[in-house]
């Protein structure tokens, strides 16, 4: 375990900057977001932003190729750029989880390498929630914010920040940044983190969500759920935007397009909505016709065929992000509570 | 007088049900939690009296609705209305959005909403919030319970409230307000006020963070095309996140340009805003210059008004008068 | 072989011939720059297909692997990129990435069954390349019937192919039909799922393989469920939008399965474990 008090976090942050990228959690107009970091800029104590990390593996839009034609003739230009370390900090437990389940979408064979090399390049500091929000149901998926997964595990206290390697790529970084962060031989590191992850346990106990289950979901639960009479009332308001799957750290659908620059022809991959009515439109036909069908999509997926296809796990991590950003405020916490009640007026 | 609550509504509701003058009802729907608040139908009484909410946390502009709604069948429908929801109701109806015979409109007073975006930067984790003349009552799960003036939560849309009058229904509930010289332009006026390069960086800042979710479009009273043409994967301009920013940017601008002389000012689209981008103040910035040129207008004060935009009289400024070429302020 | 290590990096394809088959369906034969077939595929597998600044599009390969020189794609008109490829020339580049999906099971469910392949327009597209290769390894199967139908007998493709060559290939038995009445067209006229009620196949030891319109697929399912078919002997093929053609972006999802990858060939008592939304 290793020990930074909070009067030189800057220097920490410059050091681990000198070494690779960081982004850390800053507050803007926006909210808490994920910044480069600067000298002087000032860690958020937001408990999460607005946008999740996901961001940083799968950007809500890259460049995939370029093209450049000459009469019949066409030429495929490498234009990648996702081969550069960096380090994130501040990554609180369920982000940290959502990156296993984007894990199983883009790298099951065959792997997406744009996503691969962004992971194999990046360290996650994940950093343990001391405040949970009434939104936050993590526990519910079995995430414990008080013993986040990443590279390098922290906890902030009143004073500083304990930092513990997990992995070698988390042990190597730290290695070389040891003249700022010194191991916390013989001191108050071990009890100081305990005595944190108490406090986060008994917060948890309080939170209204505490008691959400998942029991009744899974794999095989599609004849379950699929007819249930409750999708026509959870769906009859949603306006169709995407807010509730670009603030999700697991939603993972997207568009690959072109763009013809100009000056040449670029191809781009961009964050895609299933609430959006053009999703599955073909020439041919439309196989989710009304707003029910594409918000039932969404959750079934997260609830019912992603676990079908990944041994029971949940798409979902419970952020809380939809909760707080919807703008009619429905979200999965209603869907879960309302499925499998019977009857259309418990929606 | 009689003093508003959710009962005098909910009477109200089961009683037009019941007479069978009307089928169903869109309303607010109670949630997890204090401030969830759902645009709701409501077709018995048993689900009004267990779920319908009326309250701090209905900002939700009910008016759009009907465009859908209406279709569904020939039955009437009752709706909740704030003062400034009336206005995107007569605003949808003098754009032969639906048919008015199907709609029972009650007024409904208000006191300014509250923005849970707001509370939190005061009260994390707040579980209830409890409101009265004397301010508001935060409980917090962690922070024990935080005392807060009403304007401090209150968002920007109603702190600014334009009217307090209802300029249509067909029953009202508490007494009429007028309308109200707000400081709702101040903000714009100070956009006004930067350097051409200022403004720039202002707008491309709030902008960039923009994620293209739509949300703003999809809850704006005045768009209602049944096609946007950022929908359309053949325009060229598809809804998602461009290759570039500054189709972002142009986004907003061209919406902005399209509900010119329309919108109304409900502030929806900064209420739903994902990354609090103010957009409300683009649409401002149109609704202060159509007053300045052609004299005050208000979008859905009065149905079947026309518009300065789609209007036209020998009186009109000329645009080369609106818009001086290197002008500070254009 | 098109580098699966990169799966969303396409490679260069240079079509070298296109057949005008129907008004609206051209077939186009693409090989990659050097002259040799872009990469290895089985029967019922796709394509992405993409015209650089336009977009990319699925489809599947008509072609039957046996074919060791060039692939062969026919695509009806529909759309920004098919109108976009409607319009090349011969000689024009364009960029290919597969094989994408699962094949019809040829070597394996299919070995030595009696084979009732049905298909209505365009659909005979994606069975035109396991039809030929049944017919490539004809000792492997047993009798093989083609029922074919069209609005009119401009719109049936490879029409020359099937007259010169699958029609007279021994036991090989093709029927083809109109919607309409037409000169000088004395073939039989009317709907497919009716014409394969009149035909009356057994389902002694035999596999059918449908594709075509939806509406046709219903009813022609429907005709052979009475005629005694069980779902398991039973195949079509699925087309739904897709992008990325590995499972990922998540646009062809239905219930569980992706098309691009756990599709597009299903048999019909796997579509009834799926949600109707397809």
């Amino acid at each position: 375990m290793r020990k930074i008090t909070l009067d030189r976090l800057d220097e920490f942050f410059a050091a681990v900057a000198g070494k690779l990228k960081l982004y850390i959690p800053v507050d803007t107009a926006g909210g808490a977001q994920f910044q480069q970091w600067r000298a002087g800029a000032k860690m958020s104590d937001a408990l999460n932003t607005t946008r999740s990390a996901k961001d940083f593996f799968f950007p809500q839009t890259e460049n995939l190729m370029e093209f450049k034609t000459e009469g019949k003739k066409i030429e495929i230009i490498d234009v990648r750029r996702e081969n550069e370390d960096f380090a994130i900090f501040g990554v609180r437990a369920c982000d940290v989880r959502s990156f296993d389940v984007l894990d199983r979408a883009f790298l099951s064979e065959p792997a997406d390498t744009y996503y691969q090399n962004r992971r194999e390049h990046g360290v996650i500091f994940s950093l343990a929630c001391s405040k949970p929000a009434e939104t936050c149901f993590c526990g519910t998926f079995g995430i414990d914010p008080a013993n986040p997964k990443g590279d390098i595990v922290c906890y902030k206290t009143d004073d500083a920040i304990y930092m513990e390697a997990k992995t070698e790529k988390g042990a190597n970084l730290m290695d070389s940044v040891s003249d700022i962060v010194a191991e916390d031989e013989g001191g108050d590191g071990e009890s100081a983190v305990n005595a944190q992850k108490e406090i986060i346990s008994e917060r948890m106990k309080k939170l209204p969500l505490a008691s959400l289950s998942t029991d009744k979901f899974g794999g095989d639960k599609t004849a379950k759920f699929f007819d249930d009479p409750a999708w026509k009332s959870l769906s009859e308001s949603c306006l169709g935007c995407g807010t509730c799957t670009f603030v999700c750290p697991t939603c993972q659908c997207y568009d690959i397009k072109d763009f013809n620059a100009g000056n040449g022809i670029k191809r781009f991959r961009c964050w895609d909505s299933c609430m959006y009515s053009e999703f599955t439109k073909m020439s041919a036909g439309q196989p989710r016709l009304t707003q029910l069908e594409r918000f039932r999509q969404r959750f079934m997926h997260k609830l019912v065929y992603y676990p079908a296809n990944n041994d029971g796990m949940f798409s979902c991590v419970g952020c809380g992000r939809c909760l707080s950003k919807c703008p009619i405020q429905m979200n999965i916490v209603k869907v879960m509570k309302n499925l499998g009640e019977g009857g259309e007026n418990n929606g | 007088m009689q003093e508003i609550t959710r009962d005098t509504l909910i009477s109200r509701a089961k009683e037009l049900l019941a007479s069978g003058e009307v089928d169903r009802v869109y309303g607010w729907k109670r949630g997890e939690f204090c401030y969830d608040v759902t645009p709701a139908l409501f077709t018995d009484a048993e689900s009004l009296e267990k779920d319908f909410e009326w309250g701090d946390f209905c900002g939700a502009n009910l008016s759009k609705y009907l465009v859908e709604e209406t279709r569904k069948s020939e039955g009437k429908i009752l709706v909740f209305m704030k003062p400034c929801d009336t206005y995107s109701f007569n605003q949808l109806l003098t754009e032969h959005r639906f048919d008015r015979e199907k709609v029972y409109v009650i007024g409904t007073p208000c006191a300014g909403m509250l923005d849970p975006k707001r509370i939190r930067d005061h009260a994390e984790s707040f579980t209830s919030v409890v409101s009265d003349e004397n301010g508001v009552t935060v409980s917090t799960l962690f922070d024990g319970d935080v005392k807060l003036d009403r304007s401090e939560v209150m968002p920007d849309r109603c702190l600014n409230c334009k009217s307090k009058k209802h300029v249509a229904y067909d029953e009202l509930f508490g007494e009429d307000g007028g309308t109200i010289a707000s400081g709702r332009f101040d903000e714009v006026e100070k956009i006004e006020k930067m350097t051409p390069d200022e403004r720039f960086e202002f707008w491309r800042g709030e902008l960039s963070r923009c994620i293209r979710c739509n949300a703003c479009r999809d809850v704006c009273p005045a768009c209602t095309c049944e096609k946007c043409v950022f929908d359309n994967p053949n325009s060229g301009v598809e809804n998602k996140a461009a290759e570039n920013s500054f189709e972002e940017q142009m986004f907003h601008i061209i919406r902005a340009f399209h509900v010119a002389g329309r919108c109304t000012d409900c502030g929806e689209c900064s209420r739903v805003c994902p990354q609090q981008i103010p957009l409300h103040l683009l649409n401002r910035k149109f609704i202060k210059d159509i007053d300045g040129f052609y004299g005050e207008y208000q979008a859905g004060a009065e149905v079947g008004s026309r518009a300065p935009l789609v209007d036209y009289t020998t009186e009109d400024i000329e645009p080369s008068d609106a818009v001086k070429g290197g002008d500070e302020n254009a | 072989m098109a580098d699966m290590k990169e799966p969303l990096i396409p490679a260069i394809g240079e079509v070298v011939d296109i057949r005008m088959d129907t008004p609206d369906i051209k077939t186009f034969r693409v090989v990659t720059p050097d002259g040799k077939k872009a990469f290895d595929h089985r029967p019922g597998q796709c394509a992405m297909l993409s015209v650089p600044g336009v977009g990319e599009g699925m489809f599947s390969i008509t072609s039957s692997p046996t074919n060791t020189e060039y692939m062969e794609f026919s695509i009806k008109k529909c759309g920004c990129v098919t109108e976009w490829l409607h319009s090349m020339e011969v000689g024009q580049q364009i960029t290919i990435r597969g094989p994408y999906g699962n094949p019809f099971p040829v070597d394996d469910e299919f070995a030595g069954k009696n084979m009732l392949f049905i298909a209505g327009g365009v659909g005979l597209a994606p069975l035109r390349s396991v039809i030929n290769y049944c017919r490539h390894y004809r000792d492997r199967y047993g009798r093989i019937d083609i029922v074919y139908g069209s609005r009119s007998k401009d719109d049936l493709l490879d029409y020359q192919e099937i007259i010169n060559e699958w029609a007279v290939d021994e036991d090989v038995h093709v029927h083809l039909t109109i919607d309409r009445e037409q000169e000088g067209w004395d073939g039989h006229v009317g709907f497919v799922p009716n014409y394969v009620k009149e035909l009356g196949f057994d389902t002694e030891n035999r596999i059918a393989v449908l594709c075509g319109p939806p509406i046709m697929i219903k009813f022609t399912l429907a005709g052979l469920c009475e005629l005694g078919f069980e779902k398991t002997q039973m195949y079509t093929t699925l087309e739904l939008r897709m992008k990325c053609g590995i499972g990922k972006c998540g646009r062809c999802n239905v219930g569980s399965k992706y098309v691009c990858k756990d599709g597009p060939v299903f048999r019909f008592d796997q579509l009834d474990e799926l949600p109707d939304e397809y």
